[in-house]
C-alpha cells in the first residue's frame, strides 16, 4: 500500500466537495486508482461517471489514465473550463 | 526626404514610464507593446480585465470580437462595461472603456459571432491572441486557426472560483488546445457561468494573469507559460502548475514540426 495524495480541481473537487484527499492505495495505475475511488461514495461515483474529458498529473506532469502509479505521492484531477 | 512617424504621440510616451523603468520591459519593450497586434476574442468577464490593461499598457492595435450586448447580470464581473450601457454592444462598450483609458492605442470592434473562416483571417499577422470566450467549440475552432498561422494562443478560462491558463503554442514547442484537451465534455459535466455561476473578482485575477502573460510575450521578458497550465483553485486557495507537452498523435497539430524551442 502507499499513500497518495488526490487533488481535485473544477467540477471534480465541487463534486467531491473537497480540494484533496489522502488516499491508501494498491492501484498500480491510475486507471485502478479512479475504479477504487469511485466506490469511496456517490460523490465520487458522480465526478467519475464520465472520465473521458478528465485530464491527469501525476507529480504536476501531465500522464495518462494507463500510467503506473509507483513511486507518485501526488495526482491531480482536472477538467477543461469553458467559462470566460 | 521621407521621415518615417514616429512610434508615440507627443504626450504618449511618460503614461509608459513605469514600464520603461523595469529592466526587462524598458524602452525596447515598450516599442514592442506599441507595434504589436493582439486579437482578444470574447469582451466579457475575462476580457474586461485583458482588454484594459493591454490598452493601458500601450499595445499598439488591439481587435476585440463578440456578438453578445451588455446586460444586468455581467456587471458583477465584467467591469469594462458600465450601468449606462444596457444593450449596447460588447464591443462598442469596450471601445468606449479603452478610448478613456488610453487614446492612443487602436481598437478595432467586431460585433460576431466568430466562425472558422473569420477566425483565419482575423488570427493572421498577430503577435498573439488571448482566448477569452465562454464555450468550448470557439476555444477549438480558435486552436485550429492558431495552429494554421503559427501565432501564439494565450487561452484562459473560469469556472465559480477557479481558472486555468495556458499558452498553447505548437511552432515553439508547446502543446496546442486539442493536445491537452482532445474531446469536448457533455454539456451538463463543463456548465458555462450562466448556470454554473462565478464569483465576480475571478475574472479579475486570471485575466490579468492573461494580461501580463501577454506582455511578457510581446516583450521576451521572463519565462513563459508555455508548456505549463496553471490551475488557480481560489475557493480553497489551491494552485497547481502542471507541466504539458505536445501529443504526437494530435489530429490538430501533429503535423507541425517544432521550429523554435520552447521557453
Amino acid at each position: 500500500m502507499a499513500t497518495v495524495e488526490i487533488l481535485y480541481f473544477a467540477w471534480l473537487r465541487e463534486r467531491i466537495d473537497a480540494p484533496r484527499e489522502r488516499v491508501e492505495t494498491a492501484a498500480v495505475t491510475v486507471a485502478d486508482l479512479v475504479a477504487e475511488l469511485v466506490t469511496r461514495s456517490d460523490r465520487h461515483a458522480a465526478a467519475f461517471a464520465d472520465p473521458t474529458s478528465v485530464r491527469v498529473a501525476l507529480d504536476q506532469v501531465l500522464s495518462c489514465f494507463d500510467a503506473p502509479l509507483a513511486g507518485v505521492a501526488e495526482v491531480a484531477f482536472f477538467p477543461p473550463m469553458t467559462g470566460g | 526626404m521621407p521621415t518615417s512617424k514616429p512610434l508615440y504621440a507627443p504626450d504618449e510616451l511618460p503614461r509608459y514610464a513605469r514600464h520603461i523603468a523595469l529592466r526587462e520591459i524598458g524602452g525596447p519593450g515598450q516599442g514592442r507593446l506599441k507595434r504589436a497586434s493582439v486579437l482578444v476574442v470574447g469582451a466579457g468577464g475575462l476580457g474586461a480585465p485583458i482588454l484594459m490593461y493591454l490598452a493601458a499598457a500601450g499595445v499598439g492595435q488591439i481587435t476585440v470580437v463578440d456578438d453578445d450586448t451588455v446586460s444586468l447580470s455581467n456587471l458583477q464581473r465584467q467591469v469594462i462595461h458600465h450601468q449606462d450601457r444596457l444593450g449596447m454592444a460588447k464591443v462598442t462598450s469596450a471601445e468606449i472603456t479603452l478610448a478613456g483609458i488610453n487614446p492612443f492605442v487602436q481598437v478595432t470592434g467586431i460585433a460576431t459571432r466568430l466562425g472558422a473562416e473569420d477566425a483565419r483571417a482575423l488570427v493572421a499577422g498577430q503577435t498573439v491572441v488571448l482566448d477569452a470566450t465562454d464555450n468550448l467549440p470557439t476555444r477549438h475552432l480558435l486552436n485550429t486557426a492558431c495552429v494554421a498561422a503559427g501565432v501564439p494562443l494565450l487561452s484562459g478560462a473560469i469556472s465559480q472560483w477557479e481558472g486555468q491558463i495556458t499558452v498553447y503554442d505548437p511552432a515553439r514547442g508547446a502543446p496546442c488546445l486539442a493536445c491537452l484537451f482532445p474531446t469536448i465534455p457533455a454539456d451538463d459535466l463543463a456548465p458555462d457561468c450562466a448556470r454554473a455561476g462565478v464569483m465576480g473578482a475571478l475574472p479579475g485575477i486570471i485575466g490579468s494573469m492573461m494580461a501580463a502573460e501577454a506582455i511578457k510575450l510581446i516583450t521576451g521578458a521572463g519565462r513563459s507559460l508555455r508548456g505549463r497550465l496553471i490551475l488557480q483553485d481560489v475557493l480553497w486557495g489551491e494552485t497547481r502548475e502542471i507541466a504539458v507537452h505536445r501529443r504526437r498523435d494530435c489530429p490538430v497539430c501533429h503535423s507541425l514540426k517544432e521550429d523554435t524551442p520552447c521557453n
